[in-house]
């Protein structure tokens, strides 16, 4: 290994790659932050840059550099503006969010900066040690596991289930499954729900309604009820995380990278439900006091997505480069990109090209940290955003989010579905409706209805159930993850009932 | 009825609506080989449509417990807010969804940046034009000439 290593810090620290690197870098996290455009678009714009340098180590680095930025640049926007770009930053909105609109913008910023720099720094070292052993445990998970999967990914709902909240939390993730169903499914060739509209075919773009129910809303309630965002609280006074801070975080940001890592191995299963799943497990191990932070500004609730979603992008490398399967969108452009430069990912990888290999892992150590040596100095220009005055910023965001829903479907009947929703979301949130889990719901739903009727028809019923140990196991998991919070409120309250009675009996 | 509670009424009959198309008249167009399968088609939604109108009766009939409190904007006294500058936004957005293949994009977006602003209250006419040519050509050169992705930039009348 250590020559492998060697191999790899040779070819990765020529200047040539590190100028890659940094470029790749910096065009990721500007792309990035436009909403509409994520690491599968970005990836597969610089494919044609990447390809025509002919050679594959550069170009992995190139494209690896883009990548982690993308990353970035996708959780700068739902952190600042609550638009997120992309499926795998939507749980960083649920705590950045809050934290920008107290004032803590570049705080929130350094500290996903720093998580996804650990996440993706970890990943690389697990990707490092673990990666020949993974690619047989990722074969392992069929379907019947994926969906127990989703379902556990589903218990992050629980977040925004307060007091008085469950049925309406509840509502609102049935209400994501059901608009999930609508369109053509992977596995029955037809169309559902679609009312003979023909914009409803692929179903609903989930650009679309991300804009539709995160950033609209906010914006139409910034007009409504003018805030100062830009008054002297909101000055980024408190950049640094202070020692205690770091402190709490620092075990969640060890816990998400391997999770997340393990979760990304596995191939569809990718950075998004990764990080709904930090920030899920996060909230139930976290004391009870925390534990009502979450969905507030809690600085855990960021860390926890952050890390976890880039330590999966990470763990996705896992099965592209030793079995040559693409876990998600990306690797899969990825692959594509592989193929057309004579490089053919597989088990022979290691063996024939090693220098490939370790030059991709090389890249993935360099890339994180100029990301977080470029980022760290810019985060106050960046966070400086929320400071334009509201009669540029509010027709600006409303802009982007237009831009965001056009892009990915090239279709203007998705700008009027998406004021539609828009003003649907805002509505239901003056209701005091949780958006987040219709969300949560729309994303998984998808592939938890496919990857159930996969197993279905693979067993011919529901006997996947208790038949395979895994699945029964992960189900087991999401059960205690939805009971557990409800049960440990209810001791506590009866505990303050006894403890009132005695002393009333007194 | 507090706006939660209608809200719920709402969802209960789109729900209503939903699961009577999965129950009722989803399978009558089922192949004969998709009905050997365990799994059809409107299974998953026959059960979603059940539950989320169990979750959202709950709502309407207020079984579950919890303290009435008012969110960020009271909407029992949504007209003391800037309800209009709100809707002209709105108005304005469909405006440019509808308008935005016709005219291209550069007038389209242009336009919108600066009737928003001017909606929002800003009066200095020289700025908000200026930052509006800005953000037009550097979101269209972007998007259109870096990334490749086409948008038709002027009317389509002065298109050949």
């Amino acid at each position: 290994m250590l020559e492998g290593l060697l191999i790899g810090l040779q070819t990765a620290f020529s200047l040539q790659n590190l100028i890659m690197v940094i470029g790749g870098c910096l065009i990721g996290t500007f792309i990035g932050m436009l909403p509409g455009l994520g690491p599968m678009s970005i990836i597969a714009i610089m494919i044609p840059v990447a390809i025509s340098m002919g050679d594959p180590s550069a170009a992995l680095i190139l494209l690896a550099g883009v990548y982690y930025g993308a990353i970035f640049g996708g959780s700068t926007s739902s952190i600042l503006l609550n638009a997120p770009g992309v499926a795998g930053t939507v749980a960083s909105s649920f705590d950045g969010y809050p934290m920008a609109r107290q004032g803590k913008a570049g705080k929130a910023l350094t500290i996903a900066a720093i998580a996804s720099f650990a996440g993706g720094t970890i990943g690389a070292l697990l990707l490092m040690v673990f990666a020949p052993a993974l690619s047989s445990v990722a074969l392992l998970f069929h379907s019947a596991e994926y969906f127990a999967l989703m379902v556990v990914g589903l218990s992050a709902i629980a977040a925004f289930a307060g007091n008085g909240q469950v049925a309406k939390a509840l509502l609102m993730t049935l209400l994501g499954l059901i608009m999930a169903t609508v369109g053509e499914g992977a596995l029955f060739n037809m169309p559902r729900f679609t009312m003979g509209l023909m914009d409803l075919q692929s179903g609903f773009g989930f650009i679309t309604l991300a804009m539709a129910m995160f950033a609209l809303p906010e914006a139409l309630f910034l007009v409504l009820k003018p805030r100062d965002t830009a008054g002297p609280d909101n000055e980024i006074k408190d950049l640094r995380i202070t020692r205690q801070e770091a402190k709490s975080i620092a075990p969640v940001i060890g816990r998400q990278s391997v999770q997340g890592f393990f979760i990304g191995v596995l191939p569809g299963a990718g950075a998004t439900i990764a990080s709904f799943l930090g920030y899920a497990v996060e909230r139930n191990i976290a004391p009870k006091k925390e534990q009502e932070e979450f969905g507030k500004g809690s600085i855990k609730g960021l860390a926890a997505p952050e890390t976890a979603n880039n330590a999966a992008c990470t763990g996705s490398f896992v099965p592209l480069l030793t079995l040559g399967i693409p876990g998600s969108g990306t690797t899969a452009i990825l692959l594509g990109a592989l193929i057309a430069l004579n490089v053919t990912p597989g088990p022979r990888l290691m063996i024939d090209e090693p220098q490939v290999f370790w030059a991709v892992i090389m890249s993935m150590f360099i890339g994180n940290l100029v990301l977080l040596i470029l980022n760290l100095p810019l985060i106050p220009y960046i966070a400086k955003v929320l400071s334009v005055p509201r009669t540029f910023l509010i027709p600006f965001i409303l802009f982007f989010t237009l831009m965001g829903a056009y892009i990915g479907q090239n279709n203007a009947t998705e700008l009027l579905i998406l004021v539609g929703f828009g003003i649907c979301a805002t509505i239901l949130k003056f209701a005091d409706y949780p958006l987040a889990p219709l969300l949560i719901g729309f994303i998984l739903g998808g592939m938890l209805e496919d990857n159930f009727s996969r197993s279905m028809q693979l067993y011919d019923g529901i006997s996947f159930i208790w038949e395979r140990p895994m699945t029964l196991g992960l189900l087991v998991i999401a059960v205690i993850l939805v009971v557990l919070p409800s049960w440990r409120t209810r001791r506590e309250r009866a505990k303050e009932r006894k403890a009132r009675g005695i002393a009333e009996g007194d | 009825m507090a706006l939660d509670r209608w809200i719920a009424l709402v969802l209960l009959g789109i729900c209503g609506i939903y699961g009577y198309a999965a129950w009722f008249t989803m399978d009558a167009g089922l192949p004969p080989f998709m009905q050997r399968n365990p799994i059809w088609p409107s299974t998953f939604p026959k059960v979603l449509s059940i539950l989320a109108m169990g979750a959202a009766l709950v709502i309407v009939l207020g079984l579950e417990k919890g303290e009435e409190k008012i969110g960020e904007i009271d909407y029992r006294k949504i007209w003391e807010y800037n309800l209009g500058q709100a809707l002209l936004l709105l108005a304005l957005m469909v405006a440019y969804a509808l308008l935005l293949r016709p005219i291209g994009f550069i007038g389209a977006t242009a336009g919108f940046l600066i009737l928003g602003s001017v909606i929002l209250g800003e009066r200095r006419w020289l700025l908000m034009i200026v930052v509006a040519a800005i953000a037009t050509g550097g979101v269209w050169y972007l998007v259109s000439e870096v990334l490749g992705i086409f948008m038709a930039p002027l009317p389509a009348m002065m298109r050949g």
